[in-house]
């Protein structure tokens, strides 16, 4: 299954709904795409969430840093919500959890953004 | 009778397909030897970074290289070779992806999830060239079950005659 993204604005912040695979080739890129074409439009409070993300690789964890730091250049801020196992353990071992905000409810993530 | 090692191998073209391709047949094998799923999990997104380094580092994306994947099933584990046609690297050269300067890099975490995810893991000199990725995992005990309540009664390779 490929990477699917839908996003929903909740006030400032952009809520991206994934499901699907961050892997080398269209899902790392459809990511990209996103996470750019958000900040393209200004919107610069943006939460990921990946309950129905149930795989990512090391091209996939490239992309969310790559998209954590072109957030926080433009003085933005990206969080991520709702982590399968599967990528906790991954953001965990290689020290990614530590950097990100993670949220386990969207209401909280959102008051955080404020 | 002695046990044989089952021997596969593919050559796989230098795109990024090869790697789900290389993924999806070296699960086949894993689940058919009997690993749980947890396993199969860690196994599956070796390969795949194994796949990946030597797609993208090894063979630098050109389309006229070759990777060569190979698979040995022995009495006690499952081996994999990833072999590109690229220049070779020495593992000691691989930044740590955990170092408080390199937490926040784009790439460089295939290496460390590989080491992660198997039990026995290193990069040999290519006997054509290259690189050569060499990783196993134990097979889980014959008849016991493995942790996650899959696997088992396959694991030891069957018998040739």
């Amino acid at each position: 299954m490929s990477l699917h993204a839908t996003h929903r604005d909740a006030g400032q912040v952009t809520v991206v709904d994934l499901s699907g695979k961050i892997t080398l080739g269209d899902g790392s890129a459809l990511l990209r795409k996103t996470i750019r074409g958000l900040l393209a439009d200004e919107r610069k409070k943006i939460l990921l969430n990946l309950a129905d993300v149930d795989y990512i690789d090391s091209s996939g964890i490239g992309e969310l840093v790559s998209g954590f730091t072109a957030v926080k250049n433009q003085t933005g801020d990206l969080k991520l919500l709702h982590l399968t196992k599967k990528v906790r353990d991954l953001l965990q071992i290689t020290k990614l959890y530590t950097v990100f905000d993670v949220f386990t409810d969207e209401g909280a993530a959102l008051r955080s953004f404020s | 009778m002695a046990l044989t090692t089952k021997h596969l191998e593919m050559t796989l073209e230098t795109q990024v397909e090869s790697v789900n391709l290389a993924e999806e047949m070296c699960l086949r094998v894993a689940e058919a030897a009997g690993f749980g799923e947890d396993d199969c999990y860690r196994i599956g997104m070796s390969v795949r970074e194994g796949v990946i380094n030597a797609f993208h580092y090894g063979n630098e994306e050109r389309p006229e290289k070759k990777i060569h994947l190979a698979v040995d099933l022995t009495a006690d584990k499952m081996i994999i070779h990833v072999l590109d046609e690229g220049i070779g690297f020495k593992l000691s050269d691989v930044p740590d992806p955990l170092a408080e300067e390199n937490l926040l890099s784009t790439s460089g975490r295939g290496i460390f999830l590989m080491r992660a995810f198997m039990d026995e893991f290193d990069v040999v000199p290519g006997k054509t060239g290259g690189a050569e990725i060499v990783m196993s995992k134990k097979l889980p005990a014959t008849g016991s079950g493995s942790p996650n309540g899959r696997g088992g009664q396959n694991a030891t390779p069957q018998q040739e005659a």
